[in-house]
């Protein structure tokens, strides 16, 4: 093993790294990046600083750390460390077919109805839990030789919030680490949250509009709350008393920490901030690429939403003859401006995905960037934002001693499209990118993307 | 435009909001017609007269040669709204218009430059118990509350007849569901209004119960909030309005009758094409009638209509409107109410209040909207000839004394959205053209370093 391995950064890279991969991911011994451009995002920018990593954990950072006799200290001078980036909104880790019931109809009756005897009703109807799997967890149903998890760490991300994604109440999120062989070890926090979508399933079964779906959530959400009161009040007094039912579509609601409703444009951003606050339970907004238009509504609700990368483009197969409307041409050209609206206006938001490729983050970025954005709160949006919206800014989000090792090491800056990431840790173990191999024809039609919205 | 200029256009706003509309010849549907001008006052008419005082600082609209009307109330529209027909159950009441208003619908805006200034928003006719009506003004440009007409009585959809048999059968009408939907006959959908009352009944019953305990000084849980029988609630306890989609004389009958049976009243029969035959009966009941001018013979049940039905239900002493069902016919409403004249013999005014003064009572929000009287709301309508004439142009309206359509700066406008459509259009193009000069660039690949396999 080498100790105090001083060499330039050009050789580091290859011999001293190379051979390093295995010793690493074996035996972690304490780190050191020395004289690096370390953008803390918590603190101010460090032009020379060094980090040191022990045991998966950030020890120490700064621009005088007493490094350790035993540290292997790599010289990162031109390079920049940041925090390791978090993908907000994900599959990523998960099955390709989630298993989940899909007999939606199956469910009857399992809710309770203050005891009285009613009529049984006779259509079908939101006692019946459609498209509704909130108790499915992301947590349990990982995959981890998924292979975008590679790709997603090869473009700079340690860390991805990942849901099922298919139905109404889709399931519970989980805070992953793109990390080791064993299910357990990724995650770091679950749940994170439920994903809700607006889907509809047409006209033949309920709900099959978007009013109807959006009052089959109410009522989950109200009947969510009854459960708790009666529950709570059978617990306290069972004798002589009847005993609620068991509701696992209301216990998977009441144990998210948060619900994620889907808002793309403006109307449904102002919709779905004032149908947060009618549920009186914490959200988180996906989809975004209108918050331009109503920057400061979004900042004022204080509720944090989440950017999609994946900017609208023309369909590839659209008619060149076919005139698009202004609406459709504004969008495409003010949508990487939301960013910028909303940092501006000083809202809570962070970046995702949606279904960009992993290889395409970075010049999805540049064109936030180049619509006003400043690159500090691009790189905010991608860490420490995304880790606060989840509650898990006490561990990772940023490089600040005792929080994860989760660090991302370009040569240059990440804004720089031609700057390469050398490497990204993941709980204090380094992983390189692999090179690009050329898409499989499944790498778009997967499943259902996260963030698609309504 | 220099900044001069803006503040002189925006002394008149600060000024009180004191606009005068002069030399008009001013059709008041309540207090006769005369030349003369309309004084408002912070959204409110303060008067209106042959001599009005125009107070110092007013903006004034010279209507010379041209006709004010209070703003047309459409009591039947399906515009502004992201869905309309939750269908796969028979009772739907718990969706409603005021989840999905659309205030981006570009057919607000048509409605405007058609005079409208206030519509009903009704759920569709699949269901014998369909979703939750929304009254709205036609505020271009306001956010989806900004539309809502404050305080307006809410109402509920219902429907009868073909509609609502068809949406059970399969490949037949819009439903297209595996299995019948019930009802498929007549009988069937007294018999699902009969059944959901006997629920509300039910419903309203436990919550009643559960305040008595409450007044006992009892313990007690309160019982599961059902949105679907909450509505129905309000219907049993006079607290919102029924807009019962109809045609026929026999379930015309039936409606009144189940309506008289559970203590409720119909406030108004919707289409009600043969109004006509039962025109006494409905009187009696108080129900409200909402009619098409001479649109007939779509579909076997709308066999029986006639173009007199609106003067002869008039006769007969039921509060008539003629309301659009349809964006196009709703830009149209004043001559649709002319046709009345020509078919029934209604004088002016008459023919005038089945678009304003009467779908304004139908809809609760007489004291506010319908006429042109100190102290309603200011909104009203020019037109360059007599509005009953179908050579009538909208040339303004106002809703709630602000200026929302001005058809000469439409006009003046039109050149620059083009251009700025143009604009956006050539943006792209160049992108494009640039981006298929310059074939995308394959990454740097990492393939030729060691160690990238971990």
């Amino acid at each position: 093993m080498y100790y105090h391995a001083c060499l330039p950064m050009k050789h580091s890279t290859t011999m001293l790294l190379a051979a390093a991969s295995l010793t690493f991911a074996q035996a972690p011994g304490p780190i050191a990046l020395r004289g690096a451009r370390v953008v803390t995002v918590s603190g101010p920018v460090l032009e020379k600083g060094t980090v040191l990593l022990r045991n998966g954990l950030i020890e120490a950072v700064g621009e005088n750390v007493d490094l350790p006799k035993d540290a292997w200290v790599v010289d990162a001078q031109g390079v920049t460390v940041y925090p390791g980036l978090i993908d907000a909104l994900s599959t990523v880790g998960l099955p390709e077919t989630p298993a989940q019931p899909t007999t939606p109809r199956a469910e009857t009756g399992a809710t309770p109805r203050g005891g009285q005897d009613l009529p049984v009703a006779l259509e079908q109807g939101p006692e019946f839990r459609p498209f509704t799997t909130t108790w499915v967890r992301a947590a349990d149903l990982l995959n981890p030789a998924d292979k975008r998890i590679e790709e997603t760490r090869s473009a700079g991300f340690t860390s991805v919030v990942t849901f099922p994604s298919t139905g109404i109440f889709a399931g519970e999120g989980a805070f992953l680490n793109l990390s080791g062989e064993k299910q357990g070890r990724m995650v770091v926090a679950s749940p994170a949250g439920e994903y809700v979508t607006l889907s509809t399933h047409g006209f033949g079964t309920y709900p099959g509009s978007l009013m109807g779906v959006i009052a089959y959530i109410r009522q989950v959400s109200f009947d969510a709350d009854h459960y708790k009161i009666e529950m709570q009040a059978y617990a306290s007094h069972p004798a002589g008393h009847k005993r609620p039912n068991y509701d696992r579509a209301v216990e998977g609601l009441l144990e998210s920490p948060r619900l994620l409703l889907p808002a793309e444009d403006a109307k449904q951003l102002d919709r779905m901030i004032r149908f947060a606050a009618e549920l009186k339970r914490p959200a988180v907004l996906y989809g975004g690429h209108q918050a331009y238009k109503i920057a400061d509504l979004v900042a004022k609700s204080g509720v944090p939403l989440l950017v999609s990368l994946k900017w609208p483009e023309k369909s590839k197969d659209a008619d060149p003859d076919q005139e698009e409307s202004f609406r459709t041409l504004e969008l495409r050209d003010r949508a990487p401006s939301s960013p910028a609206a909303l940092e501006k206006a000083g809202a809570h938001f962070a970046f995702y995905s949606g279904g960009t490729a992993a290889k395409d983050i970075r010049k999805a970025l540049k064109r936030a960037v180049d619509a006003g954005l400043t690159e500090a709160a691009a790189v905010r949006a991608l860490t420490l934002s995304a880790a606060e919206i989840y509650r898990v800014a006490d561990r990772v989000g940023s490089i600040e001693p005792g929080k994860i090792a989760n660090l991302l090491v370009v040569k240059g800056s990440l804004f720089d499209e031609k700057a390469k990431i050398q490497y990204v840790f993941v709980d204090g173990v380094k992983y390189e990118p692999v090179p690009e191999t050329p898409p499989p024809g499944d790498r778009e039609g997967r499943g259902a993307a996260p963030g698609g919205v309504e | 435009m220099n900044r001069f200029a803006i503040f002189l256009l925006a002394l008149p706003l600060l000024a009180g909001e004191t606009t005068v509309i002069r030399n008009a010849t001013v059709l008041t549907v309540t207090k006769g017609t005369f030349q003369g001008s309309i004084l408002i006052r912070d959204g409110k008419i303060v008067e209106a007269g042959e001599k009005v005082l125009v107070p110092d600082g007013a903006r004034v609209v010279d209507a010379g040669g041209q006709f004010v009307m209070p703003g047309i109330i459409d009591c039947h529209s399906h515009i502004a709204a992201d869905s309309i027909n939750e269908g796969a159950v028979a009772v739907s009441a718990m969706v409603g218009i005021e989840d999905v208003i659309n205030p981006d619908d570009p057919d607000i805006y048509r409605a405007l430059a058609g005079g409208v200034t206030t519509a009903n928003i009704l759920h569709g006719s699949a269901n014998p118990i369909g979703g939750k009506c929304q009254v709205m003004k036609m505020r271009w440009g306001k956010d989806a509350e900004g539309l809502k007409f404050e305080g307006a009585m809410p109402g509920i959809k219902f429907a009868l007849g073909e509609n609502v048999k068809r949406s059970g059968s399969p490949g037949n009408g819009f439903g297209a569901s595996p299995g019948l939907r019930y009802p498929a006959t007549r009988m069937g959908v007294e018999d699902v209004i009969r059944e959901a009352f006997t629920e509300a009944r039910a419903y309203q019953k436990e919550w009643r119960d559960y305040q008595a305990k409450l007044d006992r000084h009892e313990q007690a849980i309160p019982p599961r909030r059902d949105l679907k029988l909450e509505p129905l609630v309000e219907v049993l306890e006079g607290k919102r309005y029924v807009h019962a989609h109809c045609y026929r004389a026999d379930e015309i009958l039936m409606l009144l009758r189940v309506a008289d049976d559970f203590g409720f009243k119909i406030r108004t029969l919707q289409h009600v094409l043969e109004g006509y035959k039962v025109a006494q009966e409905i009187a009696v009941h108080g129900a409200g009638a909402s009619t098409f001018s001479d649109w007939w013979a779509y579909k076997a049940e709308a066999f029986d209509a006639i173009p007199y039905n609106a003067a002869l239900m008039t006769r007969k002493g039921i509060v008539v409107s003629v309301n659009s069902d349809s964006a196009e016919l709703m830009r149209h409403l004043n001559t649709e109410a002319a046709k009345a004249m020509k078919y029934g013999g209604l004088n002016e005014t008459e023919a005038l209040a089945l678009v304003t003064i009467n779908p304004a009572k139908q809809l609760g929000i007489e004291n506010r909207v319908g006429s042109i009287e100190p102290g309603k709301d200011a909104d009203l309508t020019i037109y360059d000839k007599h509005p009953l004439s179908n050579y009538a142009k909208v040339t303004k309206v106002f809703i709630d004394g602000q200026l929302y359509f001005d058809r000469e700066k439409d006009l003046e406008e039109r050149p620059g959205r083009e251009a700025r459509k143009k604009a956006l259009i050539d943006k792209f193009k160049a992108q494009e053209k640039k981006e298929r000069k310059k074939p995308e660039p394959t990454e740097d690949k990492k393939s030729e370093e060691p160690g990238g396999e971990q």
